[in-house]
């Protein structure tokens, strides 16, 4: 008789987008798993022990395997669980995916949070850079449902924060998501955003926007502090 | 291994002679046995091809495979093992957990190791005390994952992490040097590591010698008028 597969667990908090992207990856895989809930402010043991170089979340517990940053995170889920490919098959296309996710966790979020926290020509510049970057990724769209084509894929998930987190953050700095990625600048990117928070795998481990809007607005100042330091 | 790619591979990169970045691509390229054309950029005065062929970043390295730009290294060490499956392979086959934790620290190298670095030389006074302390806390992170009894990061065969931190193995001297330490006091299995990826004719013949790349920091100091 087989044993039973190891248990998965995943360490998260509730407004992670990082976490958000490992979770959604399980569902789309069909991987049954245990969400823990971390206090980032109380550190448990489990999550100091299994990421003691960042500890940080998201984590995936995989029997004694410990994985981390939600990117490799979900390449390992790729290719230990069975179940609908995230990445593309072929290579150039793969390296395509990666190159785009890379270019969103390390070159989007900064201008995203200046346009909303930042005052002045500062926020200005910001927004310009948005605009810009979202043009690049508005073309990646380019007659396709999802970024990963038919289906939600690697880069779909790597990009969940345009889905859903962009318009929570402008709204609860006073900005319009209109005035960030309007609809009639990014049509695709629009119509890509309400796809993906609607996918059945995706819906049931978004954050709710009510309270992710509350956890936001209740960090305007800190917010408004840290753009100043950006 | 270079010479003019005319058919087979049609590899060529896009790269410049001090980059680390780039010499992971060079390495790599070397450990497969895949011929490539090495194509100089002049960063001050940036080519047609480069900027077509990286139009977002602007960057080397750029790997052209059939005219085809692949950009980001580590994301060019990924192509080139999964377009050359035959090749020696920088990531281990079928096992995905050994896979998560090269990828793991080839990101941690990404994203500590240059930056810290640069602020190491550039800056002075508390904000350099500052850089040279994350640099220690960066290196002995290193040297704790290779942990003891290990030739490389994934084991016995050298790998995407190693190839990912190798060609820093000749900054570390510069790092020494303006941060007042010894790596090899500091993180002896980190050193060792070292000496053994020099060992590599594919490291030793892409890596720049540590005294060129202190004098290439040194000329760059001069540039922006530090002291």
């Amino acid at each position: 008789m087989a044993s039973p597969p190891p248990p998965v667990k995943l360490l998260g908090t509730f407004a992670s987008l990082p976490v958000h992207r490992a979770e959604a990856a399980l569902r789309i895989k069909g991987v049954p798993y245990e969400l823990i809930l971390e206090d980032l402010k109380n550190k448990s043991e489990l999550l100091l022990t299994h990421n003691p170089v960042h500890k940080k979340v998201p984590v995936l517990l995989h029997g004694d395997r410990a994985v981390c940053e939600s990117l490799v995170i979900l390449e390992y889920i790729d290719e230990a669980f069975d179940g609908p490919p995230l990445l593309p098959a072929d290579p150039y296309d793969r390296a395509t995916a990666r190159f785009w996710a890379h270019f969103i966790d390390t070159k989007c979020s900064r201008p995203i949070w200046l346009s909303v926290w930042a005052e002045g020509d500062r926020q200005r510049e910001a927004l310009r850079e948005v605009k810009q970057n979202l043009a690049l990724l508005e073309a990646q769209l380019e007659g396709k449902r999802f970024f990963g084509g038919d289906s939600i894929g690697y880069l779909d998930l790597a990009a969940c924060g345009l889905a859903h987190w962009i318009g929570v953050i402008a709204e609860s700095g006073g900005v319009s998501l209109d005035t960030l990625m309007s609809d009639a600048e990014f049509p695709n990117l629009r119509r890509w955003a309400a796809e993906y928070v609607s996918d059945e795998a995706v819906r049931l481990c978004l954050p709710d926007r009510d309270r992710l809007l509350a956890y936001h607005m209740a960090n305007v100042d800190k917010n408004k502090e840290r753009a100043k330091s950006m | 291994m270079a010479g003019a790619a005319k058919s087979g591979h049609q590899l060529q990169l896009l790269d410049f002679w001090v980059s680390p970045f780039g010499q992971r691509c060079r390495i790599a390229l070397d450990e497969k046995g895949l011929p490539y054309e090495y194509l100089e950029q002049d960063l001050a005065n940036k080519s047609e091809l480069l900027l077509r062929s990286n139009p977002v970043h602007k960057k080397i390295p750029v790997l052209l495979h059939a005219g085809r730009p692949v950009c980001e290294s580590l994301i060019i060490l990924h192509y080139l093992d999964e377009a050359f499956p035959s090749s020696a392979p920088l990531l281990p086959a079928g096992d995905a957990y050994a896979r998560a934790q090269a990828r793991f620290w080839a990101d941690y190298v990404d994203k500590k190791v240059y930056e810290c670095g640069t602020r190491l030389w550039k800056l002075k006074g508390e904000p350099q005390a500052q850089a040279v302390a994350e640099m220690l806390d960066i290196l002995r992170t290193l040297d704790g994952a290779l942990g003891d009894g290990r030739e490389f990061f994934g084991g016995a065969a050298f790998g995407l992490a190693d190839v990912a931190l190798a060609p820093f193995t000749s900054w570390f001297h510069a790092y020494e040097r303006f941060g007042g330490f010894s790596v090899e006091e500091e993180c002896p299995r980190l050193a060792a590591w070292a000496k053994r990826c020099a060992q590599r004719p594919s490291v030793a013949k892409n890596v720049t010698p540590p005294e060129k790349v202190y004098d290439f920091i040194c000329g760059l100091k001069k540039r922006f008028g530090i002291e």
